[in-house]
């Protein structure tokens, strides 16, 4: 066939007719998607179980014997009820968000900096307590939360708290430090090692450290930062980028990076330091005198849940006082049933970890999503999440 | 043949047929049945979401409630176009981009060569596959492989310990060896297909005439085989511009990829905006291979 200019032009005119036509149709179908998604309503009562749950979830949160064979709280789950769960793990709260966006995954444990969004987005759905008997048995002080209770409504349950914390490798870094300031002041004793984590959540770490070290900013809540704080959480992170070895965002980065000797000093969390110790390397850990940031986790159920009878019966099982027990005790956190604490292996783990210590978690600031509304006179003039990503990004380079 | 089955075997042509004489004659019909799955893959699932993409980064994020409001505004190219650090980053992007097809060039010119010229038959089948092999193997792979190679305590460190150097660690440096290690095998094939294309009698006659190998290289290969080099740098370059699992495993800094992967769960219109910048330089990009003939005889 002769190449025929006429049908050249011909077929580039169809293709470009044909993009034009479907990037209008994509723009058209992409604003149905946003704001209310799926039933704004939860159920008032259980059905049967569908057979399957599908998860999101922090590393360590659900353990089916595979990591260790006596680490397993979910075997049970799946003979008990018939719901075979499938876990995917989500290392950051952006991550969590973006999974659960895909509509794909019937229930999520966020933190505080998820759990907003992802209501306000639509995609997770109310939770009706009553169908969750171990729910009467979670802390008091851990109901209702402003992160994850809007207008009353319940989105989720909790799954316990727990604080970040300094680790270090004693055999690298000197003395016993218990002070953020060895990351960040005096970050120059060990450059070239210091690691932190890779996620703009970690602004809030600085502010916190501020708070302490520079009163005269006036920073009470390192997640409600005006123009000033934020500035000044910037400057002093771009002064620890220099000294800063690598950043983690996956903790298994943050294993291989303590194991190898890349990272010897950092934040990190109580359940990374228990698979080290696990692989024979050796750290040590403390929750330094400034406070710290942490995390209240939070179940949800997705409102394009394909499988909520299961997911009802998972948050209930997760809540309850044995599996909440396993759990707190591999992760390293406080557990939300009041009544895990008689069951943990470790009789004092309740106490290591301030499970009933409402005034230790006074000095914790969980993770929570920055908005412009200041919660106090200020008005809103805060920095949003989004210019927390931007100031994250200026302040890697 | 009975009269009754003459009628009833009258001409009822089969579906197929009849499809064949819809077909017969209308050349344009039969090419566009021909191309119209590939063009609509091409169409819908690529210059579509391109198109996509570009709607999106026109967009904004409503001020309290984060999410994307469709109003059309050139703040987000206004903000990669005047914040350094988005320049910078860009820049330094380019800048691995460029060296990575360079070293590529360097390593691949050479074995290229010798599979091409010197290699008896069944050792360039062997390094034909041995080129190919390591593109069998998982991408992240490789690069969790070079992550333990590049670490504190690994294969590099101690090699050269016992001459008192240091490996380069993670870094920029780290993300240039990865994606060079990477993609070499894209940039030797085309440089082997090219030169395997140029015929032995063009080399006899050089040297025949007096030049001696280093003159042949630069006045008989070298321009003939460019627009194959210029081919391979297209997948080297492209790919090292767009990377962005790589840059996170072995390096703390920021590229491209790794900012539009950070920013696109919480700021679309952003993302969206910074993705374009590679867009628009692989399209000055493949203009510029064209130009030089990079599509003639791949």
């Amino acid at each position: 066939m002769r190449a025929d200019p006429r049908s050249a032009r011909w077929a580039w005119l169809i293709v470009a007719g044909l993009s034009a036509f479907l990037a209008a149709f994509a723009v058209g179908c992409g604003s149905d998607d946003s704001g209310d998604g799926g039933d704004s309503g939860a159920p008032t009562e259980l059905g049967a179980a569908e057979g399957e749950v599908n998860l999101v979830a922090w590393a360590g949160y659900v353990e089916d014997g595979s990591t260790d064979p006596k680490v397993d709280w979910v075997t049970d789950f799946e003979k008990e009820t018939g719901c075979q769960v499938n876990v995917k793990i989500g290392n950051t709260s952006d991550e969590m968000v973006q999974l659960m966006r895909t509509g794909q995954y019937d229930a999520v444990s966020a933190s505080g900096d998820a759990t907003l969004r992802l209501i306000d987005g639509g995609d997770v759905a109310p939770v009706n307590t009553d169908l969750i008997p171990n729910y009467a048995d979670v802390f008091d002080s851990l109901k209702d939360q402003p992160f994850n209770t809007v207008d009353g409504t319940n989105y989720g349950v909790p799954h316990g708290r727990g604080a970040n914390l300094l680790m270090w490798n004693p055999d690298e870094v000197s003395g016993k430090p218990d002070s953020w300031d060895v990351v960040f002041d005096k970050s120059s004793e060990n450059s070239g090692s210091v690691t932190a984590y890779d996620n703009p959540i970690y602004i809030a770490d600085a502010a916190l450290y501020l708070m302490t070290h520079e009163p005269d900013l006036g920073i009470t809540n390192p997640y409600e930062l005006d123009q000033e704080q934020f500035d000044a959480a910037i400057a002093l992170l771009k002064e620890q980028r220099q000294n800063i070895g690598e950043y983690w965002s996956d903790y298994t980065k943050q294993i291989s990076a303590f194991a190898n000797g890349d990272s010897t000093v950092g934040t990190t969390w109580q359940v990374i330091a228990n698979l080290l110790e696990a692989d024979g390397v050796k750290v040590e850990t403390t929750l330094p005198v400034e406070g710290s940031t942490g995390w209240s986790d939070t179940w949800m159920i997705s409102s394009e849940a394909k499988n909520p009878n299961c997911a009802y019966m998972w948050m209930n099982h997760i809540i309850s006082p044995e599996a909440n027990a396993q759990v707190a005790e591999w992760f390293g956190e406080a557990p939300a049933n009041e009544k895990s604490c008689e069951l943990t292996a470790d009789a004092n783990h309740c106490d290591i970890y301030h499970a009933a210590d409402e005034d230790y978690f006074d000095q914790v600031f969980y993770w929570t999503t920055p908005v412009a509304d200041c919660g106090d006179d200020r008005g809103d003039v805060c920095k949003t999440y989004d210019e927390w990503v931007q100031g994250w990004t200026e302040v890697k380079g | 043949m009975e009269a009754a089955d003459v009628a009833s075997s009258a001409p009822r042509r089969s579906a197929g047929r009849r499809l064949a004489d819809l077909l017969h004659g209308r050349p344009r019909l039969q090419v566009s049945a021909l191309l119209a799955g590939p063009v609509g893959w091409l169409v819908i699932g690529y210059l579509g979401s391109l198109a996509v993409l570009l709607a999106a980064s026109f967009w904004t994020l409503g001020e309290l409630s984060g999410e994307v409001e469709q109003t059309f505004t050139l703040d987000n190219y206004e903000q990669i176009i005047t914040e350094p650090v988005y320049r910078s980053i860009a820049g330094r992007t380019v800048l691995i981009a460029a060296l990575v097809t360079l070293t590529d060039v360097l390593l691949a010119l050479p074995l290229a060569f010798y599979m091409a010229k010197v290699a008896g038959p069944r050792a360039k089948g062997m390094l034909v596959v041995a080129v190919l092999v390591p593109l069998w193997s998982a991408y992240l792979v490789k690069v969790y492989a070079w992550r333990t190679i590049l670490s504190q305590e690994g294969a590099l460190n101690w090699a050269l310990a016992p001459f008192g150097l240091d490996g380069p660690g993670y870094g920029n440096v780290a993300v240039w060896i990865v994606m060079s290690y990477i993609w070499l095998p894209y940039m030797v094939i085309p440089i082997y297909a090219g030169l395997e294309r140029l015929p032995d009698s063009l080399l006899s006659a050089s040297e025949d005439l007096g030049a001696h190998p280093g003159l042949t290289f630069r006045r008989v290969i070298l321009p003939l085989v460019f627009p194959a080099i210029v081919a391979g740098s297209i997948f080297t370059f492209s790919l090292t511009l767009g990377d962005f699992i790589a840059p996170q495993l072995v390096s703390s800094t920021q590229f491209i990829g790794t900012v539009v992967y950070a920013n696109i769960t919480n700021n679309l219109p952003l993302a969206a905006a910074f993705a374009t910048v590679p867009i628009m330089i692989m399209v000055v990009y493949l203009l510029l291979a064209r130009r030089l003939g990079a599509f003639e005889h791949v």
